[in-house]
């Protein structure tokens, strides 16, 4: 604690201690001349000899101060002061520095805080650690998990003893309106057990969440906003609660308001009501409609691992007990952040990695930067280092310089990480608590951290490298030989090797990911995707009670939209092509044998009016499709299937003429009459068998109309005109997804392109810079090498000659470094492997080109250089040094 | 690093200095002048500090905190910086004379036999 307060005083009352030491000293001088006169000796010899006796007075106070120990801090700050002389002095390399410097931070931080954000910042709820999410194993035993039918989360309820408590959750869309003049609008919401609020651990930004009371049937309708959605449609009205809302038809009265924080699971999700009075009974103790989330508590102590065990002993015992029922063999729960962030866990990481890439080769720029500025120095260094002074001292000196530097960059890259950050956030809606990204202490506290990092690597190297035992070759005259500069060179072109490698990398990198988003925005849907329009609507059960409800709203759409001036084509499907997997059921085949019991058959279901498939360009094989006429009764319709469920159930045989029961209320049973062509459900997933239900059959109540217009017409006009039909229909149903398909397919492939994007654009970063490095390098060689270039031209070198001399010495490095980078990125590609869609790691044609790339900016840079190598006048070479 | 000793040519290591200050300071505080007349009188003149060795020694000592400066009156009314040990230089004084004097006889010992 002295020492502390001893270190402080000497540096905060410099003066005075000097002061103090320079008295002391002089107290000490004069009575050392007492002493002397006293013994006789003249007054002037005595202080001759007393000044003798000291010897230094300034090196005695030196030594004083280096006991003292604030050396360092003196030192540092002249150093500091120096550094930023000496930088002002050249601002070129100033500027250049420092921009590399703040693009390499800068983009490096903005990562990171989202990586933290999303992956490693726990969820904003207390006790994340002890939420979790509960799966059931696939009813199809493929190691899969599925969600969770109602009657099985009963079952959980009353058995699983590790839980304190267990919620379900259901997802749904609906149709807002009934608030005046507002349009109608399709927004996304959960249906969630009462309790759901409590197992969190939220509390209400406004009114309360849902009782016990009202999560039945027969309770009033209630829901609970999202901040977002009460802030955006109502205003932020303080009056909000116990209002009325329209949601498909029905009146809800508001209860309460969530949190602004509060973005569980996602944005999209815009409001919560009480599970049990949205889905009906049957469905709540269904054990094989599998629909819903669970999320859980566990109890304290008991730890995820035990919890999930002894869920999948009592799923197990459940099957064994009900082995007629649709349900999967064994169970598990999972940390609650675990199931938010697997989507998007490894594209982040691939991005890190690659930002990682990034900054390394802005340090090695910079690194090389500065090995060209001590090199220039080398001799001073050597008188310096000759006359006694530290090498540690020369050592921090440059890094001093270089942390100035890496702070100015630290500085305005937080400045542009906090700029990319907000765009990057409003980019990507879909991100998992977005809301939770931005500069917090951890995101400083890294940006500190790299710039220290970068300091030290860029200063270090170079001060290294510099004060080895060239320094006594620096002093001597070795600046004319070869070896002399090759060998100074050599470690900025080690830099250089490694700059290009870590470039090649990122370009591989970028380029597998971009190959993969092509493939991926070309693969083949099996359907017409140019200049068709699409929108998305539900049938709310209140007012399409009935299938022939359902079935007459339908026609009517049609008959109307195909009325409509300009319209070749519309017709109405379930779901649209890459939309994805929705739903499926089970069926028999009627005549076939029955299969053992715990397996069944599966397909996907779809409805469709007949003249959907001419309309999409699905081919028929065989058969025909379904017509009007074909629906006789209610266990007597007629459904065309695809190639694949023909190949999966019926090999061999003739399926046309084979009947389907499928395995839903009421059993219904369809003839099969045609065969058509697959269309992905998914883009980055193979076709699934598929069977297509005429939309008379009035079973579904979801659709999305599909329009194409005649020629020469662009398709987008009719988007008004066909929402002004269906409103005409019915103000209360709201429209979704207005969009092409081709907007659909981009948007669906949007965070592939985002990825690759992204990547490349690292990438791009990565080659400018290292090609900015490789001409610094080769200019740097050229110069030394001047005399030597005289000599050969001299001796009778042609001009040609000392050009490729030049020209190898620099591609030299960059020729390694791309072969190292080749391996390098050959290895990484591997990991990135599951990103990748219809792309091989190690993609002959992506290696290639980035080969050929590489080679040819590199050549490029070396171009001037050698160029100028090749215009020296021997003369004039011979006589400079 | 040796000390340079005027005259006696002797060097003694730092941590030899440091000990000859605190077994100085124990009767009581001295200013730096007075410490080195002291050790140079009770040596029989052998020993000779310079200041060169001196004040550092004494701001390094003051840093290990085993002894305390303040400035005072001197003999003839001039001001000077004493030097007086603490309770952990006391401490450390007994613990290095100690450790001396095993030394030396280890010395003696073996150049003894030698």
């Amino acid at each position: 604690m002295r020492d502390l307060r001893m270190r402080m005083r000497a540096v905060l009352r410099r003066s005075e201690v000097e002061r103090e030491m320079e008295e002391e000293l002089r107290f000490h001088f004069e009575a050392q001349v007492q002493k002397m006169v006293g013994e006789g000796v003249d007054r002037g010899e005595a202080m001759r000899l007393a000044r003798l006796a000291i010897g230094g007075t300034e090196q005695i106070k030196e030594e004083c101060r280096d006991a003292r120990g604030v050396r360092l801090v003196e030192t540092v700050w002249q150093d500091v002061r120096y550094g930023w002389r000496s930088l002002r002095k050249s601002p070129g390399f100033t500027v250049v520095a420092i921009l590399t410097l703040t693009l390499g931070i800068g983009v490096n931080t903005a990562l990171f805080t989202i990586v933290h954000g999303v992956l490693l910042n726990p969820l904003p709820f207390p006790r994340p650690e002890r939420l979790v999410s509960l799966w059931e194993k696939n009813v199809l035993d493929d190691g899969q998990f599925n969600v969770v039918s109602g009657g099985v989360f009963g079952d959980w309820q009353k058995q699983a003893k590790s839980f304190e408590q267990m919620a379900l959750v259901g997802e749904g869309t609906a149709n807002l309106s009934g608030d005046g003049g507002a349009l109608p609008e399709s927004i996304g919401t959960r249906q969630c057990s009462f309790n759901l609020f409590s197992i969190l651990g939220v509390p209400p930004a406004m009114g309360r969440f849902f009782a016990k009371e009202d999560d039945g049937p027969s309770a009033t309708a209630t829901v609970v906003l999202t901040n977002a959605l009460w802030k955006r449609r109502y205003g932020s009205d303080p009056g909000i609660v116990g209002k009325t809302i329209l949601l498909d038809g029905r009146k809800y009265t508001v209860i309460g308001v969530l949190p602004a924080w509060f973005d569980y699971p996602d944005a999209r999700v815009q409001l919560w009501q009480p599970v049990r009075h949205e889905v009906s009974e049957a469905d709540m103790r269904s054990r094989g409609n599998h629909r819903f989330f669970v999320t859980a508590r566990l109890k304290d102590g008991v730890s995820v691992e035990k919890a999930s065990s002894e869920l999948n002993g009592i799923q197990q015992r459940n099957h064994r007990q009900f082995p007629g029922e649709l349900m999967g063999k064994g169970a598990r729960a999972e940390l609650l952040s675990e199931d938010l962030v697997r989507d998007v866990r490894e594209p982040l990481y691939v991005l890190l990695g690659a930002v990682g890439c990034v900054l390394l080769i802005a340090c090695l720029n910079v690194a090389n930067l500065f090995m060209a500025r001590v090199t220039a120095r080398r001799k001073e260094i050597a008188v310096r280092a000759a006359l006694g002074g530290s090498r540690w001292r020369i050592i921090q000196e440059r890094v001093t310089e270089s942390l100035l530097l890496t702070f100015a960059g630290g500085g305005l890259g937080t400045l542009l990480a906090w700029v990319t950050l907000r765009w990057l956030v409003a980019l990507r809606a879909d991100l998992p608590h977005a809301g939770a990204i931005h500069l917090d202490r951890f995101a400083l506290a890294f940006t500190f951290a790299i710039t220290i990092f970068c300091g030290v690597v860029a200063g270090l190297l170079p001060a290294l490298a510099v004060t080895r035992n060239e320094l006594v070759g620096a002093l001597k005259e070795e600046s004319r030989s070869m070896a002399g500069a090759q060998g100074r060179a050599r470690l900025r072109k080690v830099l250089l090797t490694a700059e290009v490698a870590l470039t090649v990398v990122l370009l591989i990198g970028g380029g597998l990911l971009l190959k993969s988003f092509s493939q991926l925005r070309s693969v083949n849907m099996g359907c017409k995707t140019d200049d068709v329009l699409t929108m998305g609507f539900t049938l709310p059960e209140s007012k399409y009670e009935t299938d022939t409800q359902r079935a007459e709203f339908f026609a009517e759409l049609l008959r109307r939209a195909r009325a409509m001036p300009g319209v070749k084509e519309a017709s109405i499907v379930s779901v649209l092509p890459g939309a994805g997997h929705f739903f499926d059921n089970t069926f028999q085949i009627e005549g076939a044998a029955p299969l053992p019991p715990g397996q069944f058959r599966n397909a996907v279901i779809r409805g469709a009016d007949p003249d959907y498939f001419a309309a999409m360009h699905i081919p028929l094989k065989r058969g025909r499709i379904f017509a009007e006429e074909d629906h006789r009764a209610a266990d007597d319709n007629a459904m065309v299937i695809t190639e694949s469920m023909a190949k999966e159930f019926f090999d061999g045989e003739d399926p046309i003429g084979k009947h389907l029961k499928i395995e839903w209320q009421g059993a219904p049973r369809f003839e099969i009459v045609g065969i058509v062509g697959d269309v992905l459900s998914d883009l980055d997933r193979p076709v699934e068998p598929t069977m297509y239900l005429p939309l008379n059959s009035g079973r579904l109540e979801y659709g999305s109309l599909v329009v194409m217009a005649s020629a020469g017409r662009d398709v987008t006009t009719q988007a008004l005109p066909m929402q002004k039909v269906i409103a005409g229909m019915n103000p209360d149903l709201a429209v979704s997804d207005v969009l092409t398909m081709e907007e659909r397919i981009g948007k669906s492939t949007e965070s592939a392109m985002f990825d690759a994007v992204l990547v490349l654009l690292f990438a791009v970063m990565g080659l400018v810079l290292a090609a900015v490095g490789l001409y610094g390098l080769l200019s740097y060689l050229v110069t030394e090498r001047t005399n030597e270039i005289g000599i050969r031209m001299a001796l009778g070198a042609q001009r040609g000659e000392v050009m490729q001399i030049m020209f190898l010495d620099g591609l030299r490095p960059t020729g390694l470094g791309l072969l190292v980078g080749l391996f390098a990125g050959g290895v990484c590609a591997q990991l990135i492997r599951s990103l990748l869609f219809g792309v091989e790691p190690v993609d002959a044609q992506i290696f290639a080109v980035v080969a050929a790339v590489v080679l040819g900016i590199s050549m490029a840079a070396c171009m001037y250089p050698a160029w100028r190598a090749a215009r020296v006048d021997p003369m004039t070479a011979l006589r400079c040094e | 690093m040796g000390e340079q000793m005027a005259g006696a040519g002797i060097d003694l290591p730092q941590g030899t200095l440091d000990l000859l200050i605190l077994r100085t300071l124990a009767p009581g505080a001295q200013h730096g002048w007075a410490i080195s007349e002291r050790i140079h009188q009770v040596s029989s003149k052998v020993l000779q500090v310079r200041q060169g060795s001196l004040y550092p020694a004494l701001h390094r000592l003051e840093r290990r905190g085993w002894i305390k400066a303040r400035w005072g009156a001197s003999e003839n009314n001039r001001k000077a910086k004493y030097y007086e040990l603490t309770k952990s230089g006391r401490k450390q004084l007994e613990a290095e004379q100690d450790e001396w004097v095993k030394l030396a006889a280890a010395v003696a010992r073996v150049l003894g036999t030698a």
